[in-house]
């Protein structure tokens, strides 16, 4: 790539697709961008209505305290948000006024509050679903779509801190679950191919933190665990997970003790869809004036 | 050095089995082992043996088996082969 060319996060902002804040991978959307991410996410409502999911939307933050049960930090320390607000006295708000006046750091007196940011769509929906009791036979289905928040400044325009993830989760059988999983493999293979966009579908894994966080990398791919659908969007050698499909076993249904019709532990698995990556994977191959995309496309967005 | 790791195992690899009842090459994934446990079974490993494990054995492999745990640790540490 050249040094001096725009790149495509410069033509994303030049076109207004994308408003810079002055943070790297954290940015205003224009009407013609969430359009576009409308059009994508009525498209997965589309592809996914026989599951009868049930709908459930939580709030891009989390109970701390359920976060702290999830077991995000053993994995993902370098990646969680955590919202602080301040607790202090009259004096100690008269000095954090002097503080910043004088450009100097602030927030010693910032206490945690007790809420963190979502790090992805389903965190908050296992407790929610534990607390319901053993599952149906056919176990649950849901649909979830949350702004998420990840700890990794990027000048990438598909690595953003602050992002939104639709999901579909299955909670129940082995059966069930593997089942879901190989299911959406192909599901969301075909619908990306309707978008006309270049991808192939790769086993994966999680960015864990630290040296421990290479065995559990490891295993999650000699397991199989994680498959991801790829679209070169920045490069060919280093293409965007656009969709992923993952299967966590009984990580959750252990974490969060639900169980299933038979009194076993549940087993989980999702397929998550990258909102602004499919959004910028279709700028991207299709060009920035959406009027000039193929018809079939337009179509399948409702464009 | 077997009978080390047979106590590390008993100590932080959760399983719901005593590891002297498990043969130095049975699997021990197979045996209930989880990967959050192998990482705790790999940093209990380090500190035990007084060794760091490389890049190249920061996989499932090496915590597969106490064989090839102990394989591990006698390429760090030959001489831990008579503790």
């Amino acid at each position: 790539m050249c040094e001096a060319c725009p790149t495509l996060l410069d033509k994303l902002i030049h076109r207004g697709l994308l408003v810079e804040t002055g943070i790297d991978g954290l940015y205003g959307r224009s009407g013609l961008f969430e359009q576009v991410i409308d059009g994508f996410d009525r498209l997965i409502s589309r592809t996914g209505a026989d599951q009868k999911a049930e709908v459930l939307r939580f709030p891009p933050g989390m109970n701390r305290v359920l976060f702290e049960k999830s077991g995000y930090l053993k994995s993902f320390p370098q990646l969680a948000g955590t919202i602080h607000s301040f607790g202090g006295s009259d004096k100690d708000h008269a000095a954090l006024l002097d503080r910043l006046a004088e450009g100097q750091p602030w927030w010693d007196k910032q206490e945690m509050t007790d809420i963190v940011l979502t790090p992805a769509a389903c965190y908050p929906l296992y407790p929610t679903a534990a607390k319901r009791g053993p599952l149906p036979e056919d176990g649950l289905i849901f649909d979830l779509n949350s702004y998420c928040f990840r700890h990794e400044p990027s000048k990438e325009p598909t690595r953003q801190q602050m992002f939104r993830m639709r999901e579909y989760v299955r909670i129940g059988t082995p059966d069930q679950v593997v089942a879901f999983r190989q299911n959406w493999l192909e599901r969301g293979q075909a619908l990306i191919a309707r978008l006309g966009l270049p991808f192939h579908v790769d086993v994966a894994n999680d960015p864990f933190f630290g040296r421990a966080g290479r065995v559990m990398a490891s295993s999650q791919r000699d397991l199989g665990l994680k498959f991801e659908l790829l679209v070169p969007v920045n490069s060919e050698e280093n293409p965007t997970a656009c969709l992923s499909f993952n299967y966590h076993q009984d990580h959750f249904g252990t974490t969060w003790n639900i169980r299933t019709a038979a009194g076993e532990t549940a087993h989980t698995a999702c397929v998550g869809f990258g909102m602004e990556r499919v959004a910028i994977a279709l700028f991207r191959h299709h060009g920035l004036d959406v009027d000039k995309w193929p018809a079939e496309v337009r179509d399948a967005l409702s464009l | 050095m077997l009978d080390t790791i047979r106590q590390l195992i008993d100590k932080h690899a959760r399983l719901p089995v005593k590891a002297e009842t498990l043969a130095a090459g049975q699997d021990l994934y197979a045996a209930g082992l989880t990967s959050f446990a192998a990482v705790q079974l790999m940093l209990a490993l380090e500190e035990s043996f007084d060794i760091e494990f490389p890049e190249r054995m920061l996989n499932r492999r090496s915590f597969a088996t106490m064989e090839s745990i102990a394989a591990c640790i006698q390429e760090l540490r030959p001489q831990a082969i008579a503790s």
